[in-house]
């Protein structure tokens, strides 16, 4: 039975790896995009490889939260609550370089750094939904009670993160639509290719991966300070 | 009536009841003394279903307050060393509101009943906050019989009560049927202890350490029992 | 006795008490008629953007003197213990929440009519667009009570109470302003309401799943 270190060691190595070779990829090896007038523009819109699954592990670190907090409420057992607020750290750091990055395309590809426009604003949004989210948590001492409420936070910010979408959406939009369209609308849209596609996918996995190890991480020190929260109690029951 | 086995409560990581195994028959009255941070508050909240044990099970009426606490309810009063009270609303507004939330029949008869019976009659209309302390507990006695329950609880009512008004409380509280009714008291004072009731528990650090029958025991025995656990915790 | 009736003895209870003090009305009152004044000094509202631009005001000012209510209800009951009576009694935990959300909205509400006519004058609108801001005030009133309802539960366990309401509270209910400032919006250019009809659908939609969600996690939140 392996080490459950040397499996962490392992899983880091992987990651590792995995970031640097969709670097590599995403930066080097990957076709320019057609339809953009820049070399700027050209280079900028590598940032595509590491935006988009920022997001997408933004949304699925609230999404894990939000059923991590479901389950404590249902079985109360405490690692529900470790992985809610693990999630929502990682996820809320992804959030931030997804705002932060999405930022430095902007200005050469809008020509201006912060926008208004659904996609943005939301992810905005949510930042602060999670940012609250944290607050809420230093400000309850009874770690029942801050698990408790902290799981129906994060199960109602979930849920209306669709509904501020579509309200923001129905208000304005310049954001390239750039899947689910026919070759790409808006200004900087582009169309995908295969090697595109197969990079950006690459991308994706590793993001991914990246989320469940930082994941891992963040667990095995909350998991740690939970048993010695046990460990107190059992010493206090003398 | 009320029955604890193995009952635990832990806040985060600090103990304050440490395994709660009392038994208290129905008509029983019983009053409860300890230090401060014993545990006393804690223990009657759990038994008022306003808070939820760590361990342990815990049957008030023969409910199981993990399961139901919604029937048990119904069957207890509390008075606590707060008024749980609304200080803006009259005397009279307090006690018909609670009628409604606990289902009184005929609720202006009966709120009239107990506000005579409490000698709170005349300043029924005055805001709580104009009435004294003696008074606010008299009216928080009154809530909790609005529904003539079984099940008395009263933690420390003569809390911030001088001799006098704490002795009105006493002659009021065996003036309701308290015969009847099963009753369990807290209280730091170790007169009311020896005085009233049928038994006699002492709770130190969240444990009880000794029970007596309070015909087998006086007031002496008692204080020298208590002051010996409540040194050595 | 029949939970409605329940519910209604607990906005009934919360109108009395206010009624006796007028603390919080009159507190949210002048506060909201402050915001609106502030802002007409801060963004000198002349006649060319002060259209576009009351459709905000008024409902910055309703939102800001709305959160005041909400942390005040229940700050009170906590602080004299008297939410624990409520709690001792047998009474189902959503009717109480139902109770409180009522009496929040009804507050809220109160504070926003009587705004209205002062809004209507300082920005020069017809009188006649005022019912249709009055439907669209209620409604929005209903969506910031559902959820705030339930965070002031949470918030008044905390140490930050009052500051931490509306950081949890504003992100929440940013479809319920957007839908609410365009309603209004619409009302006061007199565009005819299918234009603006998708906001009243998603206001509705919200104000329901909302307050039906914190009605079921109320539970959690005053357990013990």
């Amino acid at each position: 039975m392996k080490h459950p270190m040397d499996l962490m060691m392992g899983l880091l190595i992987v990651t590792g790896l995995l970031m640097v070779s969709a670097i590599v990829l995403a930066l080097g090896i990957a076709p320019d995009a057609v339809n953009l007038a820049t070399p700027t523009e050209r280079f900028a819109q590598r940032i595509f490889y590491f935006h988009v699954p920022n997001w997408w592990v933004g949304f699925l670190a609230y999404l894990v939260a939000a059923v991590a907090g479901a389950l404590y409420l249902i079985s109360r057992q405490e690692r529900w609550d470790a992985i809610g607020v693990s999630s929502i750290e990682v996820g809320l750091t992804f959030n931030t370089i997804g705002l932060v990055s999405g930022s430095i395309w902007a200005k050469p590809t809008w020509n201006t750094w912060w926008t208004w426009e659904p996609r943005l604003t939301t992810a905005a949004i949510g930042w602060l939904m999670y940012v609250g989210y944290l607050m809420l948590r230093s400000a309850i001492e009874n770690p029942q009670r801050r698990a408790r409420f902290a799981a129906v936070f994060s199960i109602l910010a979930f849920l209306d993160v669709p509904i501020i979408f579509l309200a923001i959406r129905w208000w304005r939009t310049i954001h390239p639509v750039v899947i689910g369209s026919e070759g790409g609308q808006g200004v900087g849209g582009f169309a995908l290719g295969p090697t595109i596609q197969l990079v950006f996918f690459f991308c994706l996995g590793a993001f991914t991966l990246l989320y469940v190890t930082l994941m891992l991480v963040r667990l095995r020190t909350e998991f740690l300070s939970q048993r010695v929260e046990r460990l107190r109690q059992h010493l206090m029951f003398r | 009536m009320i029955e604890t086995r193995g009952l635990v409560k832990a806040f985060g990581s600090r103990l304050v009841l440490r395994g709660i195994t009392l038994h208290i028959s129905a008509g029983e009255f019983v009053t409860l003394v300890g230090p401060n941070g014993a545990g006393k508050t804690t223990l009657m909240r759990i038994l008022a279903t306003l808070s939820r044990p760590s361990a342990g099970q815990v049957l008030v009426g023969g409910c199981d307050l993990t399961r139901d606490p919604m029937r048990a309810r119904h069957m207890i009063g509390l008075v606590s060393h707060r008024t749980l009270l609304y200080d803006d609303l009259s005397g009279e507004q307090n006690l018909l509101f609670y009628a409604q939330l606990y289902d009184v029949a005929r609720p202006k008869m009966r709120v009239e009943e107990l506000l005579r019976q409490m000698g709170l009659w005349g300043r029924q209309r005055d805001p709580v906050s104009t009435y004294s302390r003696g008074m606010q507990q008299r009216l928080a006695i009154a809530r909790a019989l609005l529904h003539n329950p079984p099940i008395l609880l009263l933690d420390e009512p003569d809390t911030g009560l001088d001799h006098h008004a704490a002795m009105t409380l006493g002659a009021l509280l065996r003036q309701t049927d308290l015969g009847q009714r099963t009753v369990l008291m807290t209280t730091h004072n170790l007169e009311y202890a020896a005085a009233w009731g049928e038994r006699a528990v002492i709770l130190v650090n969240g444990r009880i350490v000794f029970q007596v029958n309070r015909s087998e025991t006086d007031l002496a025995t008692l204080r020298a029992q208590y002051d010996h656990y409540a040194s050595s915790a | 006795m029949h939970p409605l009736r329940k519910i209604l003895a607990i906005v009934a209870k919360d109108l009395a008490a206010e009624l006796r003090t007028r603390e919080m009305l009159g507190a949210m009152f002048v506060f909201a008629l402050l915001v609106i004044l502030i802002f007409n000094f801060a963004f000198e509202l002349r006649a060319e953007n002060q259209r576009t631009l009351a459709p905000g005001v008024l409902w910055v000012a309703i939102t800001f003197s709305g959160m005041l209510g909400l942390s005040r209800s229940f700050i009170r009951e906590k602080d004299r213990g008297s939410l624990e009576g409520l709690l001792l009694a047998p009474v189902d935990r959503g009717v109480i929440f139902l109770g409180k959300m009522l009496g929040n909205a009804l507050f809220i509400a109160v504070i926003a009519l009587i705004i209205l006519p002062v809004f209507v004058i300082l920005f020069n609108l017809s009188a006649a667009v005022m019912p249709q801001l009055a439907t669209i005030a209620v409604l929005g009133t209903i969506g910031l009570s559902g959820v705030g309802t339930l965070f002031s539960a949470m918030a008044v366990h905390t140490r930050a109470r009052e500051i931490l309401l509306p950081v949890l509270l504003f992100p929440l209910i940013v479809p319920v302003i957007l839908s609410a400032v365009k309603l209004s919006a619409a009302a006061i250019d007199n565009l005819p309401f299918a234009e603006a009809q998708q906001w009243f659908s998603l206001l509705v939609v919200f104000d329901i799943v909302f307050a039906v969600l914190s009605f079921l996690f109320f539970d959690y939140v005053v357990e013990e």
